[in-house]
């Protein structure tokens, strides 16, 4: 269980993580840059388990895969959206970062709620305010590519098999 | 049914006959990009796959322009990072400061990006290459980790929307620049979500390759996966004589389904000028007259290409930047830079009173080379006008064409080319 950050919609890369600390991408040094032209406190206050809770099209803009990265770095158990920009999508797929696509998570979700997910089947509770919410399923191969633990593992395992 | 010229890329490189949209395909690659900011993430990730070497050297681009010429330590070392691993793997495609351009104007000019190539980059801006009939798209660093060792890539076949702009007259100063802001807004910063812009009608046929590579290159900025222009004779003009290896042509057929088609009479379309803090903020040009500016930023993977320059100096000619402004000029790449020289260009710009800079992304994403100050206002050709996108969270760009630009340097406000141009 953790706190729900909420953001609002096109939330893109830049604020998630600002060019001007792009000279560097070791994760610890983005995570501490995280949110800062959002929220200049988040990167502070953010627990372990932490969610981010954000509206349509998160992580738009730029494919800096430093963005789900410092987002990762920072403790974020799952960021839930009602959908996500393209190429950031990918990259959290890819680096196993989850995410998940629920607008009626989004729209029972205030910031500071008690808040879990259960990334096997979906489910987001909100503690806080006693509700349930069922995330949209990945279509099957890229459920393939977060149970293999991301696109490195998964690249790997099935070069094994060729 | 037919396919887009999109879904027949993206077959032929799946090894298919036919894809449709949502379908998942692994399909090979002709190319894989990357720059001094994701490159090094993806050579990290590439280390990590237990493989020597890439799939191909000479279907590798790695490209430093973002915080090149080096801006500090940090930059460097990431520079650095890309270089040894350009060396140790013999890549074909790599570029040093004083060769290097900016990877989007320097690609599709020196011929590595082809008609009916599919190519995938560590760049959002990938999408550019779309104007010379190739189908790219813009992925993270650990996609690109893949496709450096694999070669291949996993796609989900995208909808494709169709844009027509009829009709070839255009108002004056309007530019492909003027065309995608003005989709933008019409469609909004998602409204391109995971689909492909086709861009077509005579209005487009009419374009050079230069607005062409602007329309395409802004195609993120609507969310899409890809931007591209069925190639015609300009195209064949373009790449004919920069082409070292073979390419293939392919159009979308009569009866190809797309999600959506939007059709616009091209003599309708204003200057357009994107409002802080999203692309889609687009509005006339007229009612963004009298905002004033702190800086002024001409170039970048959008508008650094040489039209853009010739524009700029055609109105800068004979006149001077306003007192109370920095006009910054970024040519695209050295070759575009070397003749923009020859032509009297930078003299011109020089002698208006802007500050001419060797290539390189600098400023357009806040990075180097002209950033802005807490409160402080640019007007910018370049694609992005986020929050903080140039500088202090609490500074401002507008987003607008070359000669909005130009001439907005010149009055110190932002103005209509006519205010500054007789006869214009």
């Amino acid at each position: 269980m953790g706190k729900a950050w909420k953001f609002g919609h096109d939330i893109d890369t830049d604020v998630i993580i600002p060019a001007r600390y792009l000279n560097r991408s070791e994760p610890e040094h983005l995570a501490a840059h995280c949110m800062e032209d959002a929220d200049a406190s988040f990167a502070q206050n953010v627990q372990k388990g932490d969610i981010i809770v954000g509206g349509k099209n998160f992580g738009c803009g730029s494919s800096r895969e430093h963005a789900p990265l410092a987002i990762k770095a920072a403790g974020i158990k799952a960021v839930i959206a009602e959908n996500y920009g393209r190429i950031f999508f990918r990259n959290a797929l890819n680096i196993g970062m989850p995410i998940l696509e629920c607008p009626e998570a989004v729209e029972g979700i205030e910031s500071g709620d008690q808040v879990d997910v259960n990334l096997i089947n979906g489910t987001i509770e909100n503690f806080t305010k006693g509700t349930t919410f069922k995330a949209k399923p990945f279509p099957a191969f890229m459920q393939e590519l977060i149970k293999a633990g991301g696109l490195i593992p998964y690249v790997k395992e099935n070069k094994k098999d060729a | 049914m037919g396919m887009t010229i999109s879904e027949k890329i993206l077959a032929a490189h799946a090894g298919l006959d036919k894809v449709r949209p949502g379908e998942i395909i692994n399909a090979k690659l002709d190319l894989v990009l990357a720059n001094d900011v994701t490159g090094p993430v993806a050579i990290k990730e590439f280390s990590k796959l237990g493989i020597d070497r890439v799939y191909d050297q000479e279907k590798i681009a790695l490209v430093p322009d973002h915080f090149t010429p080096n801006k500090d330590i940090a930059s460097a070392e990431q520079s650095k990072i890309l270089r040894d691993f350009v060396k140790k793997q013999q890549i074909k495609h790599f570029w040093e400061t004083g060769r290097v351009g900016i990877e989007h104007c320097l690609l599709p000019e020196q011929g590595v990006v082809l008609p009916g190539d599919l190519i995938i980059g560590a760049d959002s801006h990938t999408c550019t290459y779309g104007a010379v009939g190739a189908f790219a798209t813009g992925v993270g660093s650990t996609d690109c980790a893949a496709g450096m060792a694999t070669g291949e890539a996993w796609f989900r076949v995208p909808e494709s929307l169709k844009f027509v702009f009829n009709g070839t007259k255009f108002q004056p100063w309007v530019s492909g620049k003027d065309l995608i802001l003005y989709l933008i807004g019409k469609i909004g910063v998602d409204g391109a979500r995971y689909k492909v812009m086709e861009f077509t009608g005579q209005g487009i046929r009419s374009l050079s390759m230069d607005n062409r590579l602007t329309m395409c290159n802004m195609a993120i900025e609507a969310g899409a996966k890809a931007g591209i222009i069925e190639p015609d004779e300009i195209t064949l003009r373009y790449v004919k004589e920069r082409a070292k290896r073979e390419y293939k042509l392919y159009k979308s057929d009569l009866d190809a389904s797309y999600e959506n088609i939007f059709e616009f009479n091209s003599e309708d379309i204003p200057l357009q000028v994107a409002f802080p803090h999203l692309p889609e903020n687009t509005k006339p040009v007229d009612e963004a007259s009298g905002i004033k500016i702190d800086q002024v930023v001409i170039g970048s993977c959008t508008n650094g290409r040489l039209e853009d320059l010739e524009i700029t100096a055609n109105i800068l000619k004979g006149k001077k930047i306003h007192p109370e402004i920095r006009c910054l000029i970024f040519p695209g790449t050295q070759d575009i830079y070397l003749e923009a020289l020859r032509k009297g260009w930078i003299e011109t710009m020089i002698e208006a009173g802007a500050a001419v800079s060797t290539p390189t992304c600098g400023p357009c994403l806040g990075g180097h080379m002209g950033i802005l100050a807490k409160g402080e206002r640019a007007l910018s050709t370049t694609n992005r006008n986020f929050v903080g996108r140039m500088g202090h969270p609490q500074s401002e760009v507008y987003l607008c064409n070359p000669a909005v630009a130009a001439a907005s340097a010149i009055k110190g406000e932002i103005v209509h080319p006519k205010e500054v141009v007789k006869n214009g």
